[in-house]
């Protein structure tokens, strides 16, 4: 379970303070596909982030399972990275390095030995179909193929939550879906809890449990998804839903 | 032109070995500081990954003040410390030092803008998987660059090469010292003339060659 406790964050560039995220209390269950959905600026991103600390918040904590990790720093905050998986928009593969070798690099930075971390890459690389890409190099591959590279590297340290970080964004919409499915499918079989970052409705449609709604840095609404989108209140939701007066 | 090799072919083969030797021996002694410093001034930078003002300022400084000095001027305000660490300011050996005292910050701007090229998306999913400061500048600024800062180094040796030839002025071995001796004090145009088309060759093939090894072990655009 992941808890976020009065989180807050701001950044101050040259003397000027920016909000990006103000007083955000959030609850993820073990097992669920959490979206959180805000228009570009609605401070999501920095959210996401907060959860493996690669931005630490101003105020407020981060709680897995009980243990309150945001102060952790150095080995500690490496070794609780190392069960966090996250998947980024733009993939961020390593581009000199072949598809199983960016499969098996958060093994290599671990200490693995070779023989061990390849076989768990090929195990990886079968499960999101692209065994055969093994040796390849990420230039090769289209987005989505991509996209599931990074999903088996996220997979490497058999994490038990996935940040998902806008992941269908840069996609067309059929290969979204094949994506999506396969987030689902881990969900399902693997028990990986999903935190999904998207301005997508259809993306909490398809495959969420439960939503937030983030608007000017705060959460304006949250619940159960079917909830959320059968009966949004916030105006931001409406919007995103395409529930808009063209004449107003 | 037989005559012309059988009298100056040793003189100016020797010279090409000599400034190859200087060349390599400083380009070699330049990389192991300046892609140190090149690192250091890019991780203290601000939003980098051990961001630190001060530091920053400081290796900043160091690189700006060794690029800023014309070559030959540095090579002359060198001697006594030339003299200090390899006995001598003249021959081979004494361009040496000068040689890298103005490579290392040439290198380190170098890999600079080369680990500049990388995005800031692969830095933070190699941190988002747990890897220390040290991982993510070894196994991923350093090794994603590696194309990059191999063309770099070709063309840090063809400036080398330049400054080599500058030394001979302060009566350093090698083609400029031949092209000084020969072509301007004794006005003998053809020895001249013969080093400069072999720097030009020099120069050539170290680009091509540079280029070759560069695109072998670029993956991307594949």
């Amino acid at each position: 379970m992941i808890q976020l406790k009065n989180l807050s964050k701001t950044f101050s560039t040259r003397g000027v303070e920016h909000t990006a995220l103000e007083d955000v209390t959030l609850t993820i269950e073990d097992g669920d596909i959490f979206g959180i959905i805000g228009i570009s600026g609605a401070g999501k991103s920095t959210l996401v982030r907060c959860v493996n600390l690669l931005e630490k918040p101003t105020s407020g904590s981060v709680v897995i399972d009980g243990v309150d990790v945001t102060g952790f720093e150095g080995r500690q905050l490496s070794d609780l990275r190392a069960t966090i998986g996250m998947i980024f928009q733009d993939f961020n593969l390593l581009a000199q390095r072949t598809v199983l070798e960016n499969v098996t690099f958060p093994l290599e930075i671990r200490g693995d030995d070779r023989a061990d971390r390849e076989a768990r890459g090929m195990e990886l690389l079968d499960l999101v179909g692209l065994a055969v890409k093994a040796r390849q190099y990420p230039s090769q591959l289209s987005g989505g193929q991509q996209q599931r590279v990074s999903i088996a590297r996220a997979l490497a340290n058999r994490p038990r939550v996935i940040l998902c970080d806008e992941a269908t964004s840069a996609l067309d919409s059929l290969t979204t879906n094949s994506v999506l499915k396969l987030l689902r499918q881990i969900n399902r079989e693997m028990g990986v809890t999903m935190v999904i970052i998207t301005h997508e409705i259809g993306v909490v449609e398809k495959i969420c449990n439960r939503v937030a709604v983030i608007d000017g840095s705060r959460i304006v609404e949250q619940g159960s998804a079917a909830d959320v989108l059968a009966d949004p209140q916030a105006d931001v939701t409406r919007r995103l839903l395409g529930r808009v007066r063209w004449d107003a | 032109m037989h005559e012309f090799f059988a009298e100056y072919g040793q003189l100016l083969f020797d010279g090409t070995l000599a400034t190859l030797a200087m060349v390599a021996i400083a380009t070699v002694i330049a990389y192991a500081f300046g892609v140190p410093l090149g690192v250091l001034v890019t991780v203290t930078a601000p939003g980098s990954l051990r961001p630190h003002r001060g530091l920053n300022a400081v290796f900043g400084w160091i690189v700006n003040v060794g690029r800023s000095i014309p070559f030959i001027i540095l090579l002359v305000a060198l001697i006594p410390f030339t003299r200090f660490i390899v006995g001598t300011s003249l021959g081979t050996a004494g361009a040496i030092v000068p040689l890298i005292v103005a490579a290392t910050p040439f290198v380190a701007r170098m890999v600079e803008s080369s680990l500049a090229e990388l995005g800031p998306g692969v830095i933070e999913a190699a941190l988002s998987y747990g890897a220390s400061t040290w991982q993510v500048i070894w196994k991923v600024m350093l090794r994603e660059s590696l194309p990059s800062i191999v063309r770099g180094a070709s063309i840090t040796l063809i400036t080398l090469f330049g400054y080599s030839a500058m030394a001979g002025a302060v009566g350093a071995g090698g083609l400029g010292d031949i092209a000084i001796r020969y072509g301007y004090y004794r006005y003998q145009d053809d020895v001249m003339f013969a080093t400069i088309v072999i720097l030009i060759i020099l120069v050539q093939v170290t680009q091509a060659v540079g280029d070759l090894i560069a695109r072998a072990l670029d993956k991307r655009n594949r």
